[in-house]
């Protein structure tokens, strides 16, 4: 092994807000090698949803009632929107777990004695981690229409609507990372991430109008998911999509679902990422 | 002129336990210190001060000149850390790994890119260049650690028990890079179990103990403290240790101490080789008969047996507070009470 020859004898100081980006592309960038060398990961984080979509529709599909029917078919398309959103919301484990895991190994110590932008190992996670969604939700899409799922109309001008849709979807999505990374700093192992980043998903997603019509929920359980962010989305995407089953409510974020969805996936990118910015400039590993 | 590593009463407590209990380090410029200690002495705290990962709750720190508590993404700059555990992504290559510690050092792609293969090269990985680092061995994990601590080649290293779970191959391995480290102006900071290490690289140690410096010097400095050579003997028969004692005696520069289980007999004494032929003629001529005999200078071993009252390889579980009197007492509490 030869002597260190490099002239490079300390680094060149960065810009910040543009140092803040190269460096989270950066990492994005590693996180997204890292789903290639794993892909069974990204597969699992698909065949879970689209098991989802198999088992609601045929097994619950000609048991729910929406509004006043209980058409497997109805029930289907009154689905997905649900499906969808719950599905944006597991990436949240994924986070949680790799940011543990990095934890663990050391590799956050060696990223914070770097000369890097402070939020950027969390945000380039929370990128990555959009990628895979948006991966998954394409493949979910397919597999919806392949089910039978249709959007209300065939006009070519709701594209716009529909895209619009798969957007707040992301958004909520990318949202809820940053409450993963908030777990991921915050637990001892990758293991406790995983579960500690997905037992609270179910009540959020099922105490909710994304599988049930929430109007026949008992009053107080009503108003709970009529107020949930994640029902928000759910109600957005229904009315973007066309589909049945849209919420009749005084609730504001159901007469309003779509400002609702962004205002909500905002305030949770706000404060969350906050927190974890803040927990990882105090990480101890 | 304060040295490139500089700290001056550092205290950092975790709930009752204080693991910086006032720590001051000099490290000149192009010198090694060793940080030599029991598992949980405070080592692993105190580079964690030093390289802007822990804020301590008092004290002073200054590293390459920069103050470690105003401007630590500075210090950043200028540092290289290896922790205890090799810190890659083991899912990315080497290459990899290293172009992308390169570019989060702030260097250009391309930069990052030639960088990635010169390191490469000089840790003998270009080989396995492209494998993920998974496939790696211990000490190659290792290798890339340290690697990755040296993109920048930055003035100031910290290295955290850099050998731990090596193989002796590996660990040899290891030194000879970290000496030409050094050798090419590098301070470098050191923390250690090995005794051997700190001997083998560092030119000045300092032993700590329970989040305190209680020992510092040169190593042979060290060793002078403990006391000069020895002779040991360890007689054959038990009848004739008082023999043996007679004799000793008459060499020996202070108390002899006896061990009659294992029947080791130890005096310290001056006059090297030359007494100790003398003093087995001497043993013959008695007929005393000898299992072993030799002149001990003392280790490292015994410089912590003898600071501490503890050998350096008896761990403290976690963070030391098994070795605490206090807890050591309520033991005997117990005990006492049942």
């Amino acid at each position: 092994m030869s002597a260190v020859t490099d002239a490079v004898r300390t680094a060149a100081p960065g810009g910040s807000l543009g140092q803040s980006v190269r460096d989270s592309l950066v990492v994005a960038k590693r996180n997204l090698i890292r789903m290639t060398r794993i892909p069974e990961m990204v597969l699992f984080g698909i065949i879970q949803p689209v098991m989802f979509v198999v088992m609601f529709t045929y097994v619950f599909g000609g048991s729910m009632q929406i509004g006043s029917t209980t058409d497997a078919g109805v029930y289907k398309d009154f689905l997905m929107a649900g499906i969808f959103a719950q599905t944006v919301t597991f990436a949240t484990a994924g986070a949680a777990a790799g940011i543990a895991d990095d934890m663990q190994k050391g590799l956050v110590d060696r990223f914070r004695s770097l000369p890097m932008a402070r939020g950027a190992v969390l945000t380039g996670r929370t990128v990555a981690d959009l990628v895979q969604t948006s991966i998954t939700l394409l493949v979910l899409a397919i597999v919806a229409l392949i089910v039978g799922w249709r959007t209300g109309s065939a006009d070519p001008t709701n594209a716009g609507r529909i895209l619009a849709g798969f957007g707040l979807l992301l958004l909520l999505g990318y949202a809820f990372t940053w409450i993963g990374a908030l777990i991921g700093l915050s637990v001892r192992t990758p293991e406790a991430a995983t579960s500690g980043g997905i037992i609270w998903l179910f009540p959020v997603t099922f105490v909710s109008n994304a599988f049930v019509d929430s109007s026949q929920m008992t009053p107080w359980l009503r108003h709970i998911a009529e107020w949930n962010p994640f029902s928000a989305t759910v109600q957005a995407c229904r009315e973007l999509f066309g589909n049945p089953g849209v919420v009749q409510s005084d609730a504001w974020p159901m007469q309003h679902p779509v400002w609702a969805s962004v205002i909500w996936s905002v305030l949770i990118v706000v404060v969350f990422r906050t927190l974890a910015v803040r927990k990882y400039r105090q990480a101890d590993g | 002129m304060p040295g490139a590593i500089y700290a001056e009463g550092l205290v950092k407590t975790f709930g009752d336990v204080r693991a910086l209990d006032g720590v001051d380090l000099d490290v000149p410029e192009g010198t090694v210190l060793g940080l030599l200690g029991p598992n949980g002495a405070g080592k692993t705290t105190a580079v964690r001060c030093l390289t802007t990962l822990l804020r301590p709750d008092s004290g002073k720190a200054v590293v390459a000149g920069i103050d470690v508590l105003k401007h630590p993404n500075e210090v950043r700059r200028s540092i290289g850390l290896s922790g205890q555990f090799a810190a890659v992504d083991e899912y990315l290559t080497g290459r990899e790994n290293l172009h992308m510690v390169g570019q989060l050092y702030q260097m250009r792609a391309k930069q990052a890119k030639v960088r990635a293969v010169e390191l490469l090269e000089q840790f003998n990985l270009t080989d396995a260049a492209d494998r993920t680092a998974k496939t790696y061995s211990g000490g190659m994990r290792r290798r890339l650690d340290l690697a990755a601590a040296l993109v920048v080649s930055p003035p100031v290293m910290f290295m955290d028990e850099p050998t731990t779970g090596l193989d002796p191959r590996n660990r040899q391995q290891l030194w000879e890079v970290i000496k030409q480290l050094v050798s090419g102006g590098t301070t470098l900071l050191l923390t250690t179990q090995y005794l051997e290490e700190a001997d083998h690289l560092a030119h000045n140690i300092c032993v700590v103990d329970h989040g305190r410096v209680i020992a510092r010097g040169t190593s042979d400095q060290l060793k002078a403290r403990t006391g000069g050579e020895r002779v040991e003997v360890v007689v054959q028969d038990r009848e004739h240790i008082a023999t043996a004692t007679e004799v000793l005696r008459g060499f020996g520069k202070g108390e002899t101490t006896v061990e009659e289980h294992t029947r080791r007999l130890t005096v310290p004494v001056t006059g090297g080789a030359k007494l100790l032929a003398e003093v087995i003629r001497e043993l013959d001529a008695r007929g005393i008969e000898i299992d072993d005999i030799g002149l001990r200078r003392p280790t490292l071993d015994d410089v912590f047996l003898s600071l501490t009252g503890h050998l350096a390889e008896q761990k403290d579980e976690g963070n030391g507070v098994a070795a605490d009197p206090d807890t050591k007492g309520h033991e005997n509490t117990k005990e006492a009470s049942r």
